[in-house]
């Protein structure tokens, strides 16, 4: 410490040591939050089913989500990632996931929502398995904060049925 | 900066970072504003940096007394043994 260099270089890594240590803590304090989040999705119309010439099914829908997932915001919270996806077994495959509809969710004002949409991306499965499937619609997201550990979770929504016949 | 300044800058510089810290924390938490905390901390940052890294007057107020030329002339330095030099010669 006897010098002005040395003083500054002390100052400037005690002061990064000790920042390193709240965002820590700050990182840690995501754990007292106990979020609980809602989702509702209702598929309003199933717009066409049909077998692809690859023969794959594919489906287009309508989509009514809404959620709340303000809780899932603290002080640490930079932005959450949501996606909706449907989720259904096969023969080959006993968890097939499609993402029917993602959203970045940038703020805890727009954490509450309801959108009104077709599927964003191709409900298409990997065979022709889809007639009179049975599905479950789930609402994934990811937390992700400033400082620290990601957090995911979902919710399920189960009880959905895709049509017997193609249209 | 003589020896009592170095000893009461470094624990200066300890008390204010760290005080800042919680202060900085705490209003982040409580407003539940990450920026908040950033900024708090930033100016403790700055306003330790101004106080312990310069040489300000009051880290100076114990100089050292060095003993005077004349007494140090009757304690003399003790000879170095010529030995050392001997086996820095046969390592050679």
């Amino acid at each position: 410490m006897h010098s002005f260099v040395y003083r500054a270089n002390a100052v400037l890594t005690f002061a990064v040591t000790v920042l390193a240590l709240m965002c820590a803590i700050a990182s840690f304090s995501d754990n007292l939050n106990s979020p609980s989040p809602s989702a509702d999705v209702q598929v309003l119309n199933i717009n066409w089913f049909q077998k692809s010439t690859q023969g794959n099914d594919e489906v287009s829908m309508t989509l009514n989500i809404s959620a709340n997932l303000q809780s899932l915001f603290t002080w640490n919270t930079k932005q959450v990632f949501v996606f909706l996806a449907a989720e259904y077994e096969t023969p080959q495959n006993s968890l097939n996931q499609v993402s029917l509809w993602d959203g970045i969710i940038p703020s805890k004002e727009h954490a509450k929502f309801g959108i009104h949409t077709t599927n964003k991306y191709r409900f298409t499965d990997q065979g022709s398995n889809l007639r009179g499937k049975q599905y479950n619609l789930t609402l994934h997201w990811h937390v992700m904060p400033k400082t620290g550990k990601m957090f995911a979770d979902k919710i399920v929504m189960t009880g959905f049925r895709l049509p017997e016949e193609y249209r | 900066m003589d020896w009592q300044g170095q000893k009461l800058a470094e624990q200066l510089m300890q008390i204010l970072l760290l005080a800042s810290a919680v202060v900085a924390f705490a209003s982040g938490y409580a407003f539940g504003s990450f920026q908040t905390m950033l900024l708090t901390y930033t100016s403790g940052v700055v306003v330790t940096t101004l106080i312990t890294v310069p040489n300000w007057p009051f880290f100076n107020r114990h100089p050292l007394k060095w003993l005077d030329p004349i007494e140090a002339e009757k304690h003399p330095k003790p000879q170095t043994a010529s030995s050392s030099s001997k086996k820095k010669a046969s390592k050679k």
